[in-house]
């Protein structure tokens, strides 16, 4: 065991716990989206980001190890600056309505959701391209969660991946074909573990859209144009910029 | 296309061979077709998408068809103060093209580049595998055999590395040997234990010249003294930073020197494997450095049981293709292994978990062309110039507005007004010199005189190890240039962490607001919280410091950001 102050509290934990779960045990949290206890953690969204007295760099609390006599800080001002404007950030690029932990941050935050007017958003058409579920990636965050768990993760099916880069990052199919003609096996795993309704099981997107179990019947087939003409899927080939 | 044969010389590298079989791909076919990615994944046992995922991080990759020659002129800090942006879309218009597109015949496409590493000969274009520089105008970048092979300029008062230089061909393996070349390496293999080489490069106080400014020797002792094995040597060749070109200049000239320099890091640390990751845009370097590492092999510095030892000792040349992010060194072993250019989390550092996960030293090209001389003459010959914290020569990029831009070798120590008038004096009134490249500081005219040395630019933030030296005179645009910063970082953004990959973006946008005048009140204090959260929260460098530039522009110049 080791033991650690977090905000002014003293705590025992085992070595080796990360700082999240300890500042969670101690009644504290801090934001998270790029973390999933089940997959590899790339500390990337570094919503996480905590304060460690004598440490030069803030350290994400989702991989850091608590360490004999560490002093964290979940809420310094240096903290919440990064954390603010993170979240700021984000809420400008992407629809982050169903993203359901984050709005809580959001809403402490007082940030408002000013996507819609932001010239600087990440915008796509959404895909309906198969039965199982729709891909709406105006709500998808780049926490990578569906490509690892679709690859080594767990599934090693690879029907997804991370296509362009830096802010034009998206994820995508082998040149972008419809997912009925990747690899994908449908298990369901990617929407699982998708943190903000980017992903989401066709008959729920459906159901919100208005249709009632009664109108799938007529469904008989996959067809996105009988439901919402405006889907489009992106072509080979195509480039976006 | 016969994608098998075209990729049967990859077939047993596993992952490691996708860069070389892209490469061999887009030169043949101009694009990487999906069927050719097919076979690429087939051959190298390698998912489809993971093969396309690639195909869109490096730019030099295209998933849709291109042209047989690609123009693409330099938008980088120096050029574009110099028309390369007018340039840009002179071409267009000549050519009735939009940016990125072919012409029907499939014939020229032209698009923006970063800086290409030739700011001495601004504008500079890259025509096809040529670079070239200054560019007259819009039509010569059609006729790219009419323009003159541009020759970098080569001075200042010590001759250590630059020692012949520039040349308009590389020093053979003779030439180098009769300069004193390979001595080093023969003495260190003969008479010196590995131990020894590692404590004579420590004594010399040598640190890296690739950004970080690390001592080298003690990176060395790290590699050798960690578990496991193999362990891997690395020349970073992928020089990127905006307005540096001293790796080009070295290699062009002199391939040996740094390729002597990595033989010896190898056997310091106990590796039987080096590699050079050379950038993609010095297309023009690849058989430069294949034919020196052929006459090494030769002549038995490299293969084995070198020089009649039980030293042996091999390296692989790899080429990038098109990221500046790959310069970063744990992006750099992604690179090499097969994968997206995406910096990992530290620690652990490569000294340790490297190269295909192993114990790995990296260095920058000119770090590795200072060991010979180490070697050879000793530490105290090397400390001869120098100060006590940063001993020996270095190589300053220097060009804009200055009569003779140029790589100037100097003693560190002197000041900026000392190099400034080595390069012939500024041409114009000086504005201001930007040193350390993109990711460096803005200095006022009146801020030139401080030696140039670690502590010193320490203390005022402004980096001197790469000794990147941007000179801009009163008629140059601020703005201009701020927003070709700024683009810079937005698009060499990985993306992989929020900070940079939303920051970089963010920055953009709202430098474009306030200098349309459109800015909103907050937008000052909403820019000054992006830099922040990009430089506290990055992961890498690239993000840590897309904002320095812009936020010392800040201090220098407020009324520009309102
Ligand atoms: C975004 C980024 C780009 C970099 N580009 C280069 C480069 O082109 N060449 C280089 O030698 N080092 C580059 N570096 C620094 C390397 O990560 C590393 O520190 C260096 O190669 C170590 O060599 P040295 O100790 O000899 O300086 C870059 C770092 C970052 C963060
Ligand atoms: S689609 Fe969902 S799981 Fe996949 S990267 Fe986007 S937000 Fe994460
Ligand atoms: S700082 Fe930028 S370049 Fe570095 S890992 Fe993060 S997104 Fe990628
Ligand atoms: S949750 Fe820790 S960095 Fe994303
Ligand atoms: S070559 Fe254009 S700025 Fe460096």
């Amino acid at each position: 065991m080791v033991r650690i102050r977090i905000d002014g509290q003293e705590v025992s934990v085992p070595a080796g716990t990360r700082l999240l779960d300890a500042i969670r045990q101690t009644g504290g949290d801090v934001p998270t989206v790029c973390y999933h206890p089940h997959l590899t953690a790339n500390a990337l969204c570094r919503l996480c980001l905590v304060e460690v007295e004598g440490w030069s760099r803030l350290a994400p609390a989702c991989v850091t190890q608590a360490q004999e006599g560490m002093v964290v800080h979940t809420a310094s001002p240096r903290v919440e600056r990064v954390r603010r404007t993170l979240l700021t950030m984000l809420a400008d690029a992407v629809d982050l309505h169903e993203a359901a932990d984050l709005q809580p941050w959001l809403q402490r935050y007082g940030i408002a959701e000013t996507r819609e007017e932001h010239a600087g958003a990440r915008r796509f058409p959404l895909i309906d391209d198969n039965p199982m579920y729709v891909r709406d990636y105006n709500k998808c965050v780049l926490c990578w969660k569906c490509v690892q768990i679709c690859a080594t993760d767990a599934q090693y099916t690879f029907a997804i991946t991370l296509a362009g880069r830096g802010f034009d990052t998206r994820i995508a199919t082998f040149y972008e074909v419809p997912l009925p003609g990747s690899p994908c096996v449908f298990c369901g795993q990617c929407v699982s573990v998708c943190p903000t309704g980017a992903l989401k099981s066709r008959r729920e997107y459906l159901l919100e859209q208005g249709y009632t179990p009664e109108d799938f019947v007529h469904f008989a087939a996959w067809d996105a144009a009988a439901v919402h003409p405006t889907a489009t899927a992106f072509r080979p080939g195509e480039r976006r910029k | 296309m016969d994608w098998q044969e075209i990729l049967a010389p990859f077939a047993d590298q596993g992952r490691a061979g996708l860069l070389p079989a892209l490469h061999a791909v887009q030169q043949q076919a101009g694009w990487i077709p999906p069927e050719a990615a097919t076979a690429i994944a087939r051959t190298l046992h390698v998912p489809p998408a993971e093969v396309y995922s690639l195909v869109t991080f490096y730019h030099m990759f295209y998933d849709r068809p291109t042209a047989r020659r690609i123009v693409r002129v330099c938008t980088g800090p120096v050029c574009q103060a110099h028309g390369g942006q007018q340039l840009l879309e002179d071409a267009l218009r000549l050519r009735n093209l939009e940016e990125g597109q072919p012409d029907e015949a499939g014939e020229w496409m032209v698009e923006a580049a970063p800086c290409l590493g030739l700011c001495s000969h601004a504008p500079a274009a890259m025509v096809g595998e040529g670079l070239y520089g200054p560019v007259p105008d819009a039509s010569a970048l059609f006729q790219p055999e009419a323009l003159p092979q541009p020759v970098t300029h080569v001075a200042g008062p010590v001759r250590r590395l630059t020692q012949g230089l520039p040349r308009q061909r590389p020093l053979s393996l003779g030439e180098y040997q009769a300069q004193g070349g390979y001595a080093a390496l023969e003495q260190a293999l003969r008479h010196l234990s590995p131990e020894t080489v590692r404590n004579q490069v420590k004594a010399a106080g040598l640190w890296g010249r690739g950004g970080a400014a690390f001592p080298t020797g003690l990176k060395w002792d790290y590699a050798a003294q960690a578990p496991g094995q193999p362990k891997y040597v690395v020349a970073n060749a992928d020089e990127s930073e905006p307005g540096t070109f001293k790796d080009r200049v070295l290699l062009e000239g002199n391939p040996h020197l740094m390729l002597e320099g990595l033989i010896l890091a190898g056997y310091a640390i106990g590796a039987r494997e080096g590699y050079i990751y050379l950038r993609g845009e010095y297309t023009h370097l690849y058989p430069i450095l294949q034919h020196a590492l052929a006459e090494a092999r030769e002549a038995g510095y490299l293969g084995q049981g070198i020089l009649g030892t039980d030293f042996s000792f091999e390296v692989h040349l790899y080429r990038g293709a098109g990221a500046y992010v790959c310069g970063e060194e744990t992006a750099l072993f992604e690179s090499i292994e097969g994968k997206r250019g995406y910096p990992r989390l530290k620690p652990p550092y490569p000294t340790t978990h490297g190269l295909f996960g192993k114990p790995t030293v990296i260095n920058n090209v000119e770090t590795l062309a200072n060991v010979p001389f180490i070697l050879r003459e000793g530490p105290d010959a090397f400390r001869a110039y120098g100060t006590e914290d940063s001993p020996g020569t270095k190589l300053f990029s220097i060009s804009g507005d200055v009569a003779r831009p140029g790589i100037y070798e100097a003693p560190f120590g002197l000041t900026l007004r000392d190099l400034l008038e080595m390069a012939g004096g500024v041409q114009g009134t000086l504005q201001t010199v930007l040193m350390g490249g993109a990711a460096g500081v803005f200095l006022p005219p009146d801020d030139l005189d401080w030696p140039l040395t670690l502590d010193q630019g320490r203390r005022r933030g402004a980096p001197v190890a790469t000794g990147t030296i941007m000179v801009f005179n009163q008629d140059r645009d601020l703005k201009a240039l701020l927003l070709s910063i700024a683009r810079f970082f937005m698009e060499e953004s990985c993306g992989k962490c929020f900070p940079c990959q939303l920051g970089t973006r963010q920055q953009y946008d709202l430098l474009q607001r306030m200098f349309q005048g459109r800015a909103e009140a907050r937008d000052r204090t909403r820019l000054a919280d992006v830099i922040f959260a990009m430089h506290e929260g990055s992961i890498c460098g690239l993000g840590q410091t897309a904002g320095l530039a812009v936020q010392s522009a800040m201090q220098l110049w407020p009324h520009l950001f309102r």
